[in-house]
């Protein structure tokens, strides 16, 4: 059968099995969206902005684990991807992105929106291509596909000239399978070391599993709950591995790292064993490395081998996919239960444990924490997805949203990507239609992709957005806050009437206040048709707490205020700042990273001691 | 730290080069030197690339190199026998009185004169990157007018195992005796 390029990556994505793609056109890209008028199968999302389309190819692979298709022009379309590809490297998540490009014979003359493509994403992509034959276009594609969504997944870009998609050429599907003698997607560890881990396992008394995504990439949350019950091992989660362990589930502890809780970091730093289920030892996860989990053994289950020994030296290493190690190692597992060890985790819970700010009085004031806990409490019997932006409400929203199924928390957690929340929220409501999807997001962050609520109102999807607002870019002003004496440079942030704004795009838009509305304005939201806006007016200078200073030691955290900000606002209250002196917690922490991994100039001397304790917190504006 | 020299067979595609540059350069990796040449195979280059790193460092590099896509199979050579070679081109000032003291240290060196004019001799050294280096210091002296070196390339020798997965996978089944009976088609 004989197509135009353009008609082939049609016929790819049809046979692919894609329902849907993301996409901006453009002079480049423009054969392919004429072609697509023949296609009627797969529907199109005119997004706002070429960064929207990659997201919301990644938020729709992120809730559904299908690859997410997104669509752009040259130049400028294909560099505005680059942040949206970015993100989906860092949280390994299957998108494939397909560029225009100028003529073959224009590449490299700096032609009309030339860009080096392939080039620009070449560390940012798991792989990528560029077609200048119409008879490469179907292999490209395939092998695309089959890179995004095997092994680790990853985005992949195929960069398609213009004469390409308008050439004709023999079209074969079978022809075009993937020939790639170099991929590895995955790997089997060598049975010595199953018996190592087995015994590792089996000889702890104070073990505890680390949940990551790898977790929710390979579907295992029964295998690990099925390990944990056996041995009685505790399970903490890191951000992106939150809703792969039950919230209400026994043995989840919460989240780690700089942000989780203060039992978790100290059960880490106590442990004579640390079983990593497909998470990577990020450093928001680890704080200092030198000191990091010192008193145990480490068991590193992952299907990457870069990721082995990367930031934390490990004792026993199972390269692999969860599932086939899971299977694996169980058998080898002996019943044990660990009461002592669970005694003293739940010793040092506390009263910190269980923070059921649901009973605190109303003081009068909105805090972010009772919003989100009140959301996940009205939510809690509907079918949910929460997509979260990236800051202090990202945070408040990994504490105080309980999350009991994979796939029900999205969020940048790698890159950090301010302004993914909207647009991948609106890819997550294509690939689940059924469910209802939230944004948390905050002021900021919101106004980076405010604009693709054109697209959700021009789509007819209904995307609930809780804009957390503080007016401030609060991760940041909470950083200069605790660090550089509050000088609150460039932090203090306006925006619109986002009531109005909702309205101005057709939409509906609501504002709460008071902790009292909450109630009434999450009902008014899930009973509208169309996409909602709430401004959630919260309070300005709210801290999430704990908080390890990055490239502090994981237990020397910065703890919640004694007496609890949100029982009785407005008056200066002690925060506590950890009791040894922290490094130079800006400079110090990758260098020292690099000396342990022996690669990189040798740490330097810890720096000068922070001044310490710090002055009084204000909750005043 | 100490000289990792690893040995990786890649596609030869367009881009190739780049991508394993480029991931010396985002993983933070110093390249001493990186040399791509063909093989007895259509459609394979090999590369070599001698990396200033730790054992564990080279443990990173080695499973990164087997990350990429259009990586077919890496080696590390450091720890097995091997023979590495390097060229250089050395073109050396000389008048009347120091032509002959030149010529000798080539012939100590084994090299070869392959250019003579009224003031220069250049020569071909080839060896380890350590005699070349010698070479270079020891002729310094007279005046080095340019100089070029190639960069290391290495074997292993005989029939040493070589592996086709990365670190920490591989097993005995990993290990091929006969080296030519590794497919790496493309
Ligand atoms: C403001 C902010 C604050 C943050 N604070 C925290 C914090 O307090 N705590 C925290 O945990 N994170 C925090 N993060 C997120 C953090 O930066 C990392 O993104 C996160 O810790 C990574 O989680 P992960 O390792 O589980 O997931 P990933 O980074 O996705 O790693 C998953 C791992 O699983 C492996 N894998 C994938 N598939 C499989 C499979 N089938 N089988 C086996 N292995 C597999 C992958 O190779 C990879 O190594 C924060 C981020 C931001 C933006
Ligand atoms: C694109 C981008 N730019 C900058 C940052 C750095 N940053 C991290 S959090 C944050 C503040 C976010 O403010 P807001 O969206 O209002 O959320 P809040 O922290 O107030 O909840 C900033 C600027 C980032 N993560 N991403
Ligand atoms: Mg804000």
């Amino acid at each position: 059968m004989k197509l135009t390029g353009a008609e082939i990556i049609w016929e790819c994505l049809q046979k692919e099995g894609v329902d849907v793609v993301f996409g901006y056109p453009g002079g480049a890209i423009l054969p392919t969206y004429d072609a697509m008028t023949k296609y009627s199968k797969i529907h199109h999302v005119l997004v706002r902005h070429e960064q929207g389309a990659t997201h919301m190819a990644d938020g729709y692979a992120r809730a559904s684990g299908r690859v997410g298709v997104a669509i752009a022009t040259s130049g400028p379309g294909a560099t505005n991807m680059v942040t949206g590809i970015a993100t989906a490297m860092m949280d390994s998540s299957p998108i494939v992105c397909i560029t225009g490009q100028v003529g073959s014979k224009a590449i490299g003359t700096d032609a009309f929106q030339e860009t080096d493509v392939t080039g620009v994403t070449l560390p940012i992509t798991k792989h990528n291509y560029l077609v200048t034959k119409p008879g490469d276009i179907a292999r490209a594609i395939r092998e695309a596909f089959y890179i995004a969504q095997s092994g680790r997944p990853g985005p992949v870009l195929v960069d398609i000239t213009k004469d390409a998609q308008q050439m004709t050429c023999e079209f074969d599907w079978e022809a075009a399978a993937p020939r790639l003698p170099g991929y590895r997607p995955t790997h089997r560890a060598p049975s010595s070391e199953f018996a190592r881990a087995a015994e590792l396992i089996n000889s702890a008394k104070r073990p505890l599993i680390l949940a990551g995504q790898g977790i929710l990439k390979s579907g295992t949350t029964a295998e690990v709950l099925k390990l944990a019950k056996t041995a009685g091992i505790p399970i903490t989660t890191t951000l992106l591995g939150i809703g792969v362990i039950p919230a209400s589930s026994p043995f989840n502890l919460g989240m780690m790292g700089m942000h989780g809780e203060a039992w978790v970091n100290e059960a880490i730093q106590q442990a004579d064993l640390l079983i990593a289920l497909g998470m990577r030892f990020d450093d928001r996860v680890t704080g200092n490395l030198k000191t990091y989990a010192l008193n145990a053994k480490k068991i590193h289950v992952d299907i990457d081998p870069t990721e082995i020994n990367k930031n934390v030296p490990v004792d026993v290493a199972l390269i692999g996919d969860l599932r086939e190690v899971l299977a694996e190692i169980q058998p080898q597992v002996k019943k044990a239960d660990h009461a002592e060890w669970w005694a003293t985790i739940n010793a040092s819970r506390g009263d910190a444990a269980v923070r059921d700010i649901q009973s605190l009085p109303d003081s009068g004031h909105l805090y972010a924490a009772h919003v989100i806990n009140d959301l996940w409490r009205l939510t809690q019997k509907r079918d949910t997805i929460v997509v979260t932006d990236v800051g202090q409400h990202q945070m408040w929203e990994a504490q105080y949203f309980r999350h009991e199924k994979p796939r029900s928390l999205i969020t940048s957690g790698g890159l950090g990507t301010m302004g993914f929340a909207l647009p991948a929220a609106i890819g997550a409501k294509f690939a689940c239609p059924e469910k209802d999807v939230w944004v948390v997001v905050g002021d900021g962050g919101f106004q980076m992709t405010s604009c693709e609520l054109a697209t959700a109102e021009q789509e007819g999807i209904k995307v609930n957005v809780a804009i957390i607002n503080n007016s401030f870019l609060g991760m940041v002003r909470q950083w200069q806050e605790f660090f550089y004496d509050k000088r609150y440079a460039a932090t203090p942030m306006t925006g619109p009437d986002f009531v109005k704004l909702a309205e101005a795009y057709r939409l509906k838009g609501l504002r709460c206040n008071k902790r009292g509305d909450v109630k009434a304005t999450v009902e008014k939201t899930l009973a509208a048709k169309e996409t909602v806006v709430i401004d959630f007016v919260v309070e300005k200078e709210d801290s999430v707490f704990p908080m390890v200073p990055a490239g502090a030691d994981l237990d020397k955290m910065i703890r919640r205020p004694k007496q609890d900000v949100m029982l009785e606002s407005g008056s200066d209250k002690e925060w506590e700042m950890p009791g040894s002196t922290l490094p130079n917690v800006f400079a110090e922490a990758k260098a020292e990273a690099k000396a342990l991994n022996g690669r990189g100039k040798a740490a330097r001397a810890s720096g000068p001691a922070r001044k310490t304790p710090k002055s009084a917190k204000s909750n005043r504006r | 730290m100490a000289k990792h020299t690893l040995i990786a067979y890649v596609e030869d595609v367009p881009g190739v080069l780049n991508r394993v540059a480029s991931l010396f350069r985002r993983r933070n990796f110093n390249i001493d030197s990186l040399t791509v040449g063909g093989t007895d195979q259509p459609g394979v280059s090999r590369l070599t690339v001698v990396v200033d790193t730790t054992e564990a460092g080279a443990r990173i590099v080695e499973a990164n190199l087997y990350k990429l896509v259009n990586v077919l199979r890496v080696d590390d050579l450091t720890h097995k026998a091997s023979l590495t070679r390097e060229l250089g081109l050395v073109k050396i000032k000389v008048s009347p009185e120091t032509r002959a003291q030149v010529l000798q240290l080539v012939e100590v060196f084994r090299a070869r004169v392959v250019d003579v004019d009224e003031k220069t001799i250049t020569v071909e050294v080839t060896g380890t990157p350590e005699k070349i280096a010698k070479f270079e210091l020891i002729v310094r002296p007279y005046g080095i007018v340019e100089m070029v070196r190639t960069g290391a390339v290495s074997m292993a020798r005989g029939h040493e195992p070589v592996s086709s997965a990365p670190p920490l996978v591989r097993t005995a089944a990993d290990h091929h005796h006969d080296t030519s009976g590794i497919s790496m088609s493309v």
